[in-house]
Formats: structure tokens, sequence, C-alpha cells
């Protein structure tokens, strides 16, 4: 049904862009606001992007996703969507009684120019018994992807909160666009330690609730704004990711001296020193990350885990011989990639492909920094969309494909695996539940990568072996 | 799983609950809903507002211009290269989310599976997005040699003055294939309504009569508002099939832009969703004399009623003894399952919050069940396909849809079919009817509540007021709903089931609400260690 025309011819720098390897900037933000406490997006814009954007972001949660918009019509958008806005945001307080309304712009009301913090003053004047706080991403689609929407939406959330004090014991999180299993994890993984901590955001109970008897119109879980509020005196601030928004086609700050992420702020403007790496992936970045831990703590690490550390050594001694010389194409966010590449690069696996949507003009450089066995032979594209990793593919004749979703139909049409990992995964239950960070997280991706070879190697075989 | 109620004298007066829902609300917002919710009393000719403003705020389930154009009417019409103008969360978004189906022939065209965009940047919004367009048009004729290029305008185009039109005639002169643009920038109207009614005009100006192909069938009929979402179309076709019609074009489910080239040539259309299409059937009408009536393939006894109807309409002797040999075997296959299962479904409450149609069709199938309908709404339709097409003449026509051009047709006089006119008289003087859409409201108990472009907050107290077996919508809702312990069918995805139109559709149906309304996971809900019997079951909502 879905038979793909044949292969077009290979062409580099396509102006258009086909089936696309980003989403757009409301939807990071969205994602980031839902991870604090009693937050409700808000989209300023055409209903049409808080409707598609909530429908997406469903698909792969499965979880009731409430985000309110202006509902642009065409006045609003001649006129300025003032009133627009200030109905939204009464009728959000009377339904919802949020503690903050996060405000993500669009790419229509950027280009008519609405000032939006103008709007949050009128709406204050008028009804200033309103307990309601505002916040405001700067997310117009046209720049950037949805990675640079989450990070102006934590940034924002920041900015707004934080307040320099005196250096004290907890240390602030910044775990970037991760699963909520992997906030769950990161949040035992720092009990463990004895580490107070403030994980900005944390969607980890808001984006994954269990079964309610209670209905809640806005779910728990979620960073309190007093937590927020305390980052500022934090110890130290440790933020996934090396490539964020800083690239060139990021956000409108093009000034490296100014602060673009919310550790970043906490950095330049309250002193909090900051710890930045990749996300911990694999043993390399997972050690790092463990051994960042211990000495914010000073514990040392728990047995857990030099327990599981062991095992998910055993298990790759065990089975190198399925992925050893594998190649592999692999596609996502750009810091999700640099660290699913770095995890791949130490199982032995050739990056044949390290494709992505985002632009940000470092992804080659961090990639070949992270992954020293394959640093001279991968390819790595940006500002790729899946018909490029397609006919890439169908050139170079890659072993697994390892993404989300979207890539599924090159794997069927190469019939070679694919691992899902990352978002979007709608095709398949508990895409939000997709553990990938720390050892645990390495251990059940290390084993899905392998099952995944071996189920192809079985199903391809003559004689169906029963035992590896 | 909520208490049930005994709904057996006849449905509550919900008059309490319409109260407490608006009692939420500023009064002027209060006094908006409230014209678009109906206590329905289907002796009087009530008044429901719709097809109005959202109201900011609120959390809808309704889409964009942009959505409705590109998302419905197009995107199911596999031959057509439809490249998305805009930034790139658009196009992205409406990549394969409708799960529309279509069979491809040896060698043909299938541009279904990919999603083009242009993907402007700052600079496209800055110095104008039209050079970049050229080049993407260039780009996908060099690479996929479409023979059809739609272009669809997102939020900022119309905003930075880009003329999609004017790009489109200059590059259809530059390639010579036929390349059509559509100003449905998303806030163009109410919903994604305003957008099916710019694809209808688009699609009626552009394409259709563009080809006068010879007959080849007996019986030419085309299908108007059938997008073959979980394989429905080709349920509905291999019944015409079956009895002898040709089925000249679908709008638009399984569809090539080249059969609507030449679905000017039809004796007939009928029309399923009567709200995304009823333009061109309206406007093919007015050109080349083609009449249209209303049918629905949805429940097995509206499927027989429609194929009656259309054999009917011919008045051959031959086709009307086809129809009724199928009629008679597939009813028989669906009877042996409706035995089985409508003992288990009978008395079961179903509420139904989709569609511009489907909110009505499939009422039809719950009622085979035995299951009430005890509330319903459309997301995006407009007062007649609530009311009956004969309120159009006092429908208020306010700015919102004074933006969408009305399309001025004059008759071709070279193709104007006079004997179907002359049939169309004849056939009426006997009591037969046209453009016959009665809307949703008639169709509906006494006391059931009819609410358009319903919200998550009326939602919320629906379910606790109503307590349904099942509650029909689309993916936004699905999650809120079993939040609930109300287990929800996806009537916009089909939650990747389907089909459900005709005979074998309605059987796959029954099947399915079988397996839903008997599960038992709701009992798994409250752990044994809980052991307050009054809170079990149960269900609030905070704040």
């Amino acid at each position: 049904m879905f038979e793909l025309n044949s292969v077009p011819k290979a062409k580099e720098n396509y102006k258009a862009t086909q089936n696309a390897c980003k989403l757009c900037s409301p939807l990071g933000a969205s994602v980031a606001f839902k991870g604090f406490k009693g937050c409700v997006p808000l989209i300023h814009g055409s209903q049409g992007c808080a409707t598609y954007i909530r429908r997406y972001l469903i698909s792969h949660y499965k979880e009731p996703i409430d985000i309110a918009s202006s509902n642009f019509t065409e006045d609003a958008t001649i006129f300025g969507g003032d009133e627009n806005f200030k109905m939204a945001v009464l009728n959000i307080i009377n339904q919802y009684k949020p503690e903050i309304i996060g405000i993500a712009s669009t790419c229509l009301s950027e280009t008519i120019g609405d000032d939006v913090s103008l709007f949050v003053h009128h709406f204050l004047d008028k009804h200033p018994d309103v307990k309601t706080d505002f916040v405001m991403a700067s997310t117009p689609s046209y720049q950037g992807t949805h990675i640079d929407g989450f990070h102006e939406a934590v940034s924002s959330v920041v900015k707004r909160y934080a307040q320099k004090g005196l250096s004290q014991d907890h240390v602030n999180l910044f775990p970037g666009f991760v699963s909520t299993e992997d906030l769950r994890l990161l949040k035992e993984i720092m009990a463990d330690f004895s580490l107070e901590h403030i994980m900005m955001p944390d969607y980890s109970e808001s984006l994954d609730n269990p079964v309610w008897d209670t209905y809640h119109r806005i779910p728990e879980g979620g960073t309190a704004k007093e937590d927020v509020v305390k980052s500022g005196s934090a110890k130290a601030s440790i933020e996934f990711g090396t490539i964020l928004n800083k690239g060139k086609l990021s956000g409108r700050v093009k000034s490296n001296k100014l602060s673009r992420t919310g550790a970043q702020f906490l950095k330049n403007e309250m002193d909090v020193p900051l710890v930045n790496m990749p996300m911990p992936i694999g043993i390399t970045q997972t050690d790092a990350f463990f051994e960042e831990l211990k000495t914010l703590s000073g514990n040392d690490i728990p047995e857990k885990y030099t327990k599981q550390r062991g095992r998910l050594i055993d298990a790759y001694v065990d089975a190198h011989k399925y992925t050893f010389g594998k190649r592999a194409v692999v596609y996502g966010e750009e810091d999700f990639v640099v660290a699913m590449a770095a995890f791949l690069d130490e199982i032995g696996i050739e990056l044949a492909l390290v494709a992505t949507g985002g632009e940000s003009g470092m992804l080659e450089a961090e990639i070949k920094k992270y992954c020293p066995e394959n640093k001279d032979k991968v390819v790595v594209r940006e500002g790729y969309d899946f018909e490029s990793i397609r006919e890439w593919s169908l050139e170079n004749k890659p072993d697994i494909l390892i993404g989300h979703s979207k890539g599924y139909y090159i794997a069927r049409e190469l019939n070679i695996p694919i691992v899902r990992v990352g978002f979007p995964v709608h095709d398949r239950v508990g895409g939000q539940r997709i553990k990938h960070l720390g050892y645990s997280g390495t251990q059940e991706l290390f084993d899905k990568v392998v099952n995944a070879l071996i189920e192809q190697k079985q199903s391809n075989s003559p004689v169906g072996y029963k035992y590896m | 799983m909520p208490n049930k109620k005994d709904y057996t004298n006849g449905l509550p007066d919900p008059s309490q609950l319409k109260e407490e829902m608006l009692a939420k609300y500023p009064r002027k917002v209060a006094k908006k809903r409230s014209k678009a919710m109906v206590i329905n009393d289907p002796e009087q000719n009530q008044e429901i507002a719709a097809n109005i403003r959202t109201i900011p705020g609120i959390i809808t389930q309704r889409g964009c211009t942009y959505a409705g154009c590109k998302g419905v009417v197009l995107g199911p019409t596999r031959d057509i290269i439809n490249l998305v103008h805009g930034p790139i969360g658009c196009s992205f978004y409406a990549w394969l989310t409708r799960r529309n189906q279509t069979r491809v022939p040896e060698g043909g065209d299938n541009f279904i599976p990919y999603s083009f965009s242009t993907d402007m940047q700052d600079e496209n919004i800055v110095f104008g997005g039209e050079k970049k367009l050229k080049e993407a048009i260039r780009e996908a004729f060099e690479i996929f040699n479409p023979s059809s290029i739609g272009i669809f305008s997102t939020c900022p185009v119309g905003l930075i003055g880009d003329d999609v039109h004017s790009v489109a005639r200059d590059m259809k002169a530059e390639l010579g294939i036929n390349i059509f643009g559509f100003s449905c920038e998303g806030y163009r109207g109410v919903s994604q309504s305003a957008g099916h009614h710019i694809a209808n005009n688009g699609v009626f100006k552009n394409v259709v009569g563009n080809n006068d192909r010879p007959r080849k069938g007996k019986f030419q009929v085309n299908l108007l508002g059938e997008y073959n979402i979980g394989g429905d179309a080709f349920e509905i076709e291999a019944l015409f099939e079956e009895v002898g019609v040709e089925l000249l074009s679908t709008f638009s489910g399984n569809s090539t832009i080249e059969s609507m080239e030449y679905s000017h040539t039809a004796d007939l259309n009928m029309v399923m969703c009567h709200r995304s299409i009823n333009y061109i059937a309206e406007m093919m009408e007015e050109k080349y004399g083609i009449p249209w009536f209303k049918v629905n393939f949805i429940g097995a006894e509206s499927t027989a009623k429609s194929l009656r109807k259309m054999a009917d309409y011919f008045g051959d002797k031959e086709l009307s003894a086809k129809v009724e040999e199928v009629i008679a075997r597939e009813m028989l296959k669906v009877k042996a399952v409706a035995d089985v299962v409508k003992p288990k479904t009978e008395g079961k409450l179903a509420m139904m919050f989709v569609g511009g149609s489907r909110a009505h069709h499939y009422q039809d199938l719950f009622t085979e069940l035995g299951v009430k309908t005890v509330s319903a709404g459309y997301e995006f339709a407009h007062r007649d396909d609530y009311e009956g097409r004969e309120v159009i003449p006092s429908i208020k026509i306010d700015a919102d849809t004074r933006n969408i051009e009305d399309l001025v047709v004059e008759k071709d006089e070279n193709l104007f079919r006079d004997d179907l006119v002359e049939k169309k008289a004849k056939l009426e003087e006997s009591g037969y009817e046209f453009k016959d859409y009665k809307g949703m409201m008639p169709d509906m108990q006494k006391n059931s509540l009819v609410i358009d472009d319903v919200n998550h907050w009326e939602t919320e107290k629906l379910i606790e007021f109503y307590k349904p077996d099942v509650f029909c919508a689309g993916i936004k809702e699905k999650y809120v709903v079993q939040k609930y312990g109300v287990p929800l069918k996806q009537l916009h995805s089909y939650d990747y089931g389907g089909p459900y139109a005709a005979f074998g559709g309605a059987i796959n149906f029954y099947n399915e609400m079988e397996r839903m309304l008997g599960t038992k996971i709701w009992k798994l809900v409250d752990a044994p260690w809980k052991l307050e019997p009054e809170i079990v079951g149960s269900v609030t909502v905070d704040a």
C-alpha cells in the first residue's frame, strides 16, 4: 500500500525538505513546560498549532496533554492577538487555576510581531488579583527545531524564577529532551547518591501518569517554581548535551556571550558552576556522569551501579561478536545522536551515517570527539531529511537503523531491523518508557540492538537456529 | 468503571448538567457556549450555534484551515505532490497521520508516504519565500516527475505576502504540468471546515473537467466525501463493482487527480461526508447538471438503504435485482454476527464527538447493536449538518465565512446533462429526494445532548453525568477519557483497525465493540488492598 517510488536521483543540497527529520519549535517548548508543576502551556497562534502538537505528543506519550491556544482568526492576524490572548488566559485560569501559564509563540504571532509581554502587562493591569505566573518562550518554527523550543522554554522558566544565593548543597540537573523513564532513572540515581537535586524540566509524572481515580485537570508532577527559585543557589548544574541550542540557525541570540540555556544563565548570572556533558549513554559517558556525581556528593558510587556497570560490560563481552563491524544509521536530535553514536562506537558498531534535521554546524565535530573508533570513517549529515537518509541507505546498505518511528519505512524497504529510540515512537506501545540513560538504560539499549541483529539473522537463515 | 444508569424509560433531562458546564465560564463565554448545546427534541425545529469561532483558551479538538485543506481533502489523493509552503511543523504533523489507504496500480505514482515542505527559515520570512518555493517545485518535478503539484500555504505565507497562486501559474507554464495553489493559512477560518471549502474550490477550478473521457460504464457515479480511513473505500468500491456500477472517482479516498479530471462525466454524485464536500457536489450540479444525494455506508442497514437508493435512481431492473441479491447475501452474514454481539451490547450507552458527519453516521452502527447514543456533536460542522439542509438560507454569513471565496459557477453549455435534470425532476415527482441531508438532530432521541465543538471541560462533565460505556472521538481525547475508566474508540483513525464501512465493515465494528464493551480491564484498576468501597469505581475531578 505504501510502496515508494523508485529511488530518486542522488542529489545533494535539496532546497525542499522531504519527510523531515525534525519537528517544530513550539512542540519542544510544550514538552518542557509540561515539566514544571502546575504549568499549562499556551501556544500563541492559530489553533492548528496546538491541535497538531497535542495530537503528535499524545501519540507518543499516550496521556492527556492539554495545551491551550489563543485561536487566531483573520482579524487577530491583522489587528494583533491581544484580545485573543487575554481571553485565552482568562479561560485557562478559570478552568485550570494553573500556577504558571507557559506561553510559546508561533511563526504566526512572531511574524506579525505580537509583543506577548506587553499583553501580559495589560492583562495583569486589568486583573490584579490573578495569582498565575506567566513565562514566555519565543519559539517561531522558522528558527531551529523542536530542541531549540525545548531549551528556550526551560531557560525562560529559569530566567523567570532563579534567585542568586549562597551556594548550598543541592545540584541542578538539566537532562535535555529524554524519556519519562530516563527522568525517573535520573531521580533514582540522584537519590542513591544522597544528592538533593532540582531537575529542569521534570515531566516524568506529568507525561506518564498512572491510572487515576480522581481526574487531574493538571497532571501531578513537575518541578515546582519554588525549587526553580533555588536553582540560583545550587552547588553546580549538570547539563546534558553539548550542542544544545548553540547552533547557527538556533534562536535569535547569536552572541555566544549571552546565555542560551538555563544552565548557562545560572553560570553567567548567578555563578553556579556548570558541568556540561553528553547524555550518559554507553559506559564512557555514564562513567563521566557518575564521576561527576561522586565528586559533587562526596559519596562513593553505590554498589548497585558498579554492579550494573559490571553486568553491562559482561554483556558487551558476551555479545560483541553480533555487533562488531555492523553498520548503523543513527538519526534524530543532535545531542541525542551524539550520545547514541558514542554508545554504538563503544560496542564496535560502525557508524555508517549519523544524520539530523538540525543545523547547528557542530554535529560532525562532536561525533568525532565522542566516537574515537569511528571518527575517520563516519559520515555526518546535518539538515538531513528522511528522503536523504533513505537515498543514502539504499546506496550504502546499512545493517540497522537506530532512531525514532519515522525511519521505519526505510527499514521496511531495506528489510533491515530498526531499533526505536528517542522521540517520536508512535508505532509501538511504551515509547515514552524507553530507557536510554545510565548503565541500566544502556543495558536495555544494548540488548535491543543485539537482539534486533540476531533476529534479523535468524529470520533470514534457512535453518532458523534456536540457539545463538 | 462508573456505575451504570438505567435509561430504559428514555434519556434523563440534562438541563442541570448543561448549567453546571456553563457555570465555569465567564458570562460572555457561557452565553456563547449555551447556544452550542441543545437538549434535543426531534419534534421541534431547534437551532444550534455551529461553525462559530472557537473560544481562545478552551482546549478545542478543532484543527486549522490548512489541516482541512491539505490533511483531509487533498491528503488521500496519491498522484499529486502536496507541497507545504511554510516552516517545517505543519508538513511534519500532517505526514500520514490520517491513515488514508490507497491502492497503487503497477507503475502508478504514490506520493502519500511523503511529506514535502519548503521548510522556511528566518531569511525566507524576512526576504520572502517565493524563490525557495519555485526551487522546491522544480526539484519535486525533477525528482518525481508528477502530473500535478498542489501548494499549501501555512500561516506566515499570507502574512509575508508570498503569492502562491502566481508562483503556481509561472511554474505551470515553465514545467507544463498542472500546478495550483491553496490559500489555506491556518487562521483563515474557524476550523478545518474552511480548509475543506478552499480545497473544494481549488479542485473544482483546477482539476474537475480537465478530461472529457468517453463513457466506460452503463452507470457512472462519483462518491464524494469518503476518505478511505482504514480501507473503508475498498469495501464500498467492491460493492459498486459487484453490482455493476462504474465508480469514476472518489473525493478523495483511494483516488487520483487523474480520475477527478473526468469525474464530471458521471451520472450521479453520492455524498458521504456532507460537510467536507457538498460544495463540489453543488458546483458539479450547477455546471454539469449532475444531481446529488446523501448516502451513508456506515452501518449495514444504511448501506442497504444507500445501495437501494442508487439503484432506484438508475431505474434499471437488472441493477436493482443485483443490488437486492448482494444485500440479501451480505445481510445474512451481518445478522449472524449481530445475533452473537447484540445481546452483549444491548442497552449500553455511547457518546460521539467527531468530525462533520461521523458523529451522525456511527449512530446507525450503534443502533444496530442496541447501543443508545446519549450525547453527540461535531467538531467543525455547520448548522445544516445538525438541523438539515433546509436551514441553509437562514444561516447568517459571518466575516469568517465571507473570507472564503464562493465560486461563481456557470453552466457548461456543451457538457450540461439536460437528461439528468429531466430524470431528477421526474424522480422528485414520485417523492424521491435529492440534496437531502436532514442532519443529525432529527435522528437523535429526545433529551439527548447535542454539543458543537465540545472541549475538555465539557467532556469531563459529560462523562461524570452519563457514565457512558464507550466514548467515540480521536486520539487527542483518547487518554483523557480512558483515565476516567471509559474506553474510547477512535473514529478518526479507527485505532489502527477498520474498515468499518459497508457490510464487511459493520461486522468488523460489531466484533470490535463486543471486545471493547466487554473488556474486564477496568476491574483491575482498584487494587485489592484498597478497602474503601465508596471510592471503588467512582470518578471525581479535582478543582
